[in-house]
């Protein structure tokens, strides 16, 4: 087994900035957030990543990964979270390579729409200002975001998610200490 | 005051947090949706603001400024004892400044002043379903929010047309929120509904005894529900404040002797005593 390494510093205010960082993120859809408290998350996650899987998961939610052996071994240490072979069965998806396909993933029922997966994406770059254009509940006039590390077909894949509004999944990008949300009521048109 | 110790930062353990957390993110996510949840037993009674404040313990931090109001008054029993509380579990500074807060808790009331980004106002929710008293079963109004069928609160307006000549709600006013969901706005007057049209702050509502939070993102449309020929129309008492003179806030009818004496203010003491403070700086 590898050496595991530390969690949050503090674990009670890490998770509440880390919290913070996601809210205001998934309010604002596309604002960079930047998030701390995890000195060395386990490789190949980044501090943003690590830290929000810290913040909401814990053994009532199922998480699927694709990070390895190392990751799996911190998140079960520190969340105590059950891990999943099926990414169908998850609340909570990490994906570091190449991300499962947001039709596959839970969507919650008409009835129960908010029993659906949030997807978090390790990506290699995030930047404000340039790229997408995004507009809905959140955004003033329009936000934009630019995402390097997301399969190509991605927007054809989160304009069929927001079809089934009010059921669908929800986004959050990270990159290093960065974050970005993407809830399903958003609107993702290319520059 | 000191802070509490023996007690976790803000009060609830860290696995309630996170529970509430996940159904925080997900009500930002599907606005107007409400979202169970498991809500906890709070030292005080259920209908004293317990929803609001489990909501407000998850998402306070040691650098917010927490604001808390009661019918838009700072200095009532229900504002004083949850602002003690919170300055006691999470020792945080409190203000009974709008501009100066981060989190504002509030019970029946929007402030006068207009909310600006990096705000966030957490309603205490007395009953979170707008259909509740025109459909007794949860599984129905569930139902009924999934199929966006809400015929029978328009039937309900409509009576109200045909009864009294308008529609008599003067608080607690139904409305859609990005033209989706109906959601109960709790029980502000509906003068305060326009301002949760596009409100640049984040809102979060926290019903305990129900146990569901919903929410309403930024700058998301928040419609009151009316008729193209009976539009919405917001009610005020038609006076001036007597303290401030203020034209434009909902007032409170203060019965003042026993001989039909009655007064108008102010229902926010923040915006009143700051014109009153104004307009004696002015003199």
């Amino acid at each position: 087994m590898s050496e595991l390494t530390p969690g949050f510093a503090d674990p009670v205010l890490g998770a509440q900035s880390c919290f913070r960082a996601i809210l205001e993120a998934m309010s604002r859809p596309g604002r960079l957030q930047r998030v701390a408290g995890i000195d060395q998350p386990p490789a190949p996650l980044g501090v943003a990543a690590a830290a929000t899987m810290l913040t909401l998961a814990d053994a009532d939610t199922p998480v699927w990964t694709d990070a390895g052996r190392a990751a799996e071994d911190w998140l079960r240490f520190h969340a105590g979270c059950p891990l999943v072979a099926s990414p169908a069965e998850a609340a909570f998806l990490l994906a570091t390579g190449r991300m499962p396909a947001l039709a596959t993933l839970a969507q919650g029922s008409e009835e129960e729409p908010h029993r659906s997966a949030t997807l978090i994406v390790e990506v290699r770059t995030l930047a404000e200002t340039v790229g997408w254009k995004l507009t809905g509940p959140g955004i003033e006039t329009e936000h934009r975001l630019q995402v390097a590390g997301l399969p190509a077909d991605f927007l054809r894949q989160w304009a069929a998610n927001r079809r089934g509004f009010p059921r669908g999944v929800d986004v959050v990008l990270t990159a290093g200490p960065w974050l970005a949300a993407l809830p399903r009521t958003t609107r993702i048109e290319e520059a | 005051m000191t802070i509490e110790t023996g007690y976790n930062f803000g009060y609830l353990d860290e696995n309630t947090k996170r529970m509430i957390r996940r159904a925080l993110l997900k009500a930002v996510a599907i606005p107007g949706h409400q979202v169970p949840f498991g809500s906890r037993e709070m030292p005080l009674p259920y209908g004293w603001g317990t929803g609001g404040i489990q909501v407000t313990a998850s998402v306070i931090g040691p650098q917010d400024r927490l604001k808390v109001i009661d019918q838009g008054a700072d200095d009532t029993t229900n504002a004083v004892s949850i602002r003690r509380f919170f300055a006691k579990v999470a020792g945080v500074a409190t203000t009974e400044r709008t501009s100066g807060a981060t989190i504002i808790q509030t019970r029946h009331r929007i402030p006068e002043v207009k909310l600006r980004e990096g705000q966030i106002l957490v309603y205490q929710v007395p009953m979170p379903e707008p259909l509740f008293r025109l459909e007794p079963r949860v599984s129905e109004t569930r139902r009924m929010h999934a199929l966006a069928d809400y015929g029978l609160m328009h039937v309900r307006l409509y009576e109200d047309i045909a009864r009294h000549g308008h529609i008599a709600i003067s608080y607690n006013y139904p409305v859609m929120v990005g033209g989706r969901y109906l959601m109960s706005p709790s029980p502000i007057p509906a003068f305060d509904n326009p301002k949760m049209h596009r409100m640049p702050a984040l809102q979060l509502f926290g019903a305990g005894r129900e146990k569901r939070i919903y929410a309403v993102p930024p700058y998301t449309s928040v419609q009151s529900l009316d008729f193209e020929d009976h539009p919405f129309q917001p009610i005020r008492a038609n006076a001036a404040c007597a303290l401030c003179g203020a034209r434009d806030s909902y007032l409170d009818e203060v019965v003042t002797d026993d001989k039909g004496g009655r007064m108008f203010v102010c229902s926010d003491t923040d915006y009143c005593n700051t014109r009153q403070a104004a307009r004696e700086a002015a003199e």
